[in-house]
């Protein structure tokens, strides 16, 4: 489908946020799969999580990584993108839980903000812990703040508390947790916390929609593609 | 205007096939399009047992290309008959090119056997070429000896036509494709992937996790064209042409190097209705090019 960019602008270093026209209802953790160009370079389409869906307007946040974001980064309003969308299984909001915990490392914090705005409209207690780099790399903290406490962590201690999320995790009341980020901060909280949380996962697509095994990993519960059964994965049937 | 197709096995309404590997079981999708508009298409390769494949990364992307190590990940032929093929079914009343892979010559000799009895199978085609298995695949695609004798035993148990899916990775694909035609081959099917690599440069590591993957996209259509283009003049067997299809016009010049149908591959994974894109546009292009049956095409550039 083609979408309008409505608005596209840098937040942080490296990251853009870019709003697009659209009347699409999406679940918190799923994705759209962007086709940067009419050309054959770059070739593949990039998965991108949704930051936001309100109003007819679909929000994402991506940081520039390689030439296909970079390229991304340079088109303007009024230009159309070709996009697949309502891509992956989100994060199951309908869990019993009241006071939940959402961790974002890096330009794994975007869909957390979609997720607390869903997650508070049933009520639910909001803390959030995000991690990044330095303080020129912070984004989300101060609209993710609608919905609860934010703690902000840097490795380099330029901005927040120094050290990473897991620093202030230990310190937190929680009932259930809900997380995007790097691999690392994903299997840090899995070994911390083996119970109660759901983890969204990232890696290498070629489809993004199912038709290709490029992104399966082994679960307790059987194979999962990331991009139909994931990205999102209970933490109970991780291995 | 004609684009029907007769084939060994296959009776197909237009030339257009998805390849195997891009197009899972088919009902995936069949919510972005009705897959009967398709002439047919090949299921994702199919082994014995379950496999899990690679470990991932297995996706790496190139200049208009891609590299992929999936290493046939599949359910197994038990479930591939009772799970997969009723569940395409329900959407899908044509006939499949089923996809047969194996670690040795037992094994594609017993699946074929397998396979071939199935209603919804049309015809075979026998994976000798994929470059993601460390136990047969490819080998058997790159000796003209083995490819001669898989043939041969496979030709024996099928009861559909049999295509051999030759790999690129050799010297002399000519000799290869004879050897097959000789042992008994309907038809062929190619070129399936390159084999390449790419490396990470911030840790100048291979980007795959199989370190090693095949090249396929629009990056490989002269190469798959040069290789149909030998074959075609070397054999008389139909061959099915890939390689980098993206459009209509790219199916006109497979089949102006010599192939009788065409199967669409990693377009499908950049868009889901490539396919339909394809099979749409295929009848302007050809008024375009002042075409009216895709039979007269066939191997034209030889003329």
């Amino acid at each position: 489908m083609k979408l309008e960019i409505k608005k596209h602008v840098p937040i942080a270093k490296d990251v853009y946020e870019m709003v697009l026209d659209c009347n699409v209802h999406m679940k918190p953790g799923q994705f759209i799969n962007i086709k940067i160009n009419d050309s054959h370079i770059p070739f593949l389409r990039r998965p991108i999580s949704v930051a936001n869906i309100e109003g007819g307007e679909l929000t994402i946040i991506y940081k520039v990584f390689g030439e296909g974001t970079k390229e991304l980064s340079q088109r303007k309003v009024g230009e159309e993108l070709d996009c697949l969308l309502s891509l992956g299984n989100g994060f199951d909001i309908s869990i019993k839980e009241d006071s939940i915990l959402l961790v974002g490392g890096g330009c794994g914090v975007p869909p957390l903000f979609y997720l607390a705005k869903e997650l508070s409209k049933k009520g639910k207690k909001i803390t959030s812990v995000l991690g990044f780099s330095s303080k020129e790399d912070v984004f989300l903290e101060k609209r993710l703040g609608e919905y609860g406490d934010v703690f902000v962590t840097t490795d380099d201690g330029s901005y927040g508390i120094k050290g990473n999320v897991m620093d202030i995790i230990k310190d937190l009341d929680f009932d259930y947790y809900m997380t995007c980020g790097p691999e690392a901060m994903l299997l840090a909280l899995k070994s911390n916390y083996p119970k109660n949380g759901q983890l969204s996962f990232e890696e290498r697509m070629g489809c993004g929609f199912g038709a290709c095994m490029g992104c399966s990993c082994e679960t307790l519960t059987g194979y999962k593609r990331i991009c139909v059964e994931g990205p999102v994965i209970k933490v109970e049937e991780l291995i | 205007m004609k684009m029907k197709i007769s084939l060994p096995g296959l009776d197909l309404d237009n030339p257009i096939i998805p390849a195997s590997g891009t197009f899972g079981f088919g009902y995936e999708f069949s919510k972005y399009y009705d897959i009967n508009i398709l002439g047919s298409f090949m299921t994702k390769g199919t082994t014995l047992e379950e496999r899990f494949g690679n470990q991932t990364p297995r996706i790496a992307e190139t200049a208009a290309g891609m590299l992929n190590a999936v290493g046939l990940q599949n359910p197994g032929v038990e479930k591939v008959i009772t799970e997969e093929f009723p569940k395409l079914k329900r959407v899908y009343n044509k006939k499949v090119i089923a996809n047969v892979s194996g670690n040795t010559i037992e094994d594609y000799v017993k699946l074929s056997d397998i396979l071939s009895k199935e209603p919804i199978v049309g015809a075979l085609e026998i994976n000798i070429s994929c470059p993601n298995v460390k136990h047969g695949g490819m080998a058997f695609g790159t000796s003209a000896e083995l490819a001669s004798e898989i043939t041969r035993k496979v030709k024996k148990v099928s009861k559909k036509p049999i295509y051999i899916k030759l790999s690129p990775n050799v010297t002399n694909i000519v000799e290869i494709a004879k050897a097959c035609e000789s042992a008994g081959a309907d038809g062929l099917t190619m070129i399936n992937t390159l084999v390449g690599m790419r490396i990470d440069l911030k840790n100048a590591k291979p980007v795959l996790a199989n370190k090693i993957g095949g090249l396929s996209g629009p990056a490989i259509k002269p190469v798959a064209l040069r290789m149909i283009y030998q074959v075609y003049k070397a054999v008389n067997i139909p061959i099915i042409g890939m390689g980098g299809v993206m459009n209509a016009y790219d199916v006109i010049e497979m089949m102006y190097a010599g192939a009788s149908a065409v199967a669409v591959g990693s377009a499908n994974l950049v868009d889901p209705m490539a396919c339909k894109n394809i099979i749409d546009d295929l009848p302007k292009v050809m008024s375009e090019l002042n075409i009216n049956n895709l039979n007269e095409i066939i191997g034209r550039a030889h003329e």
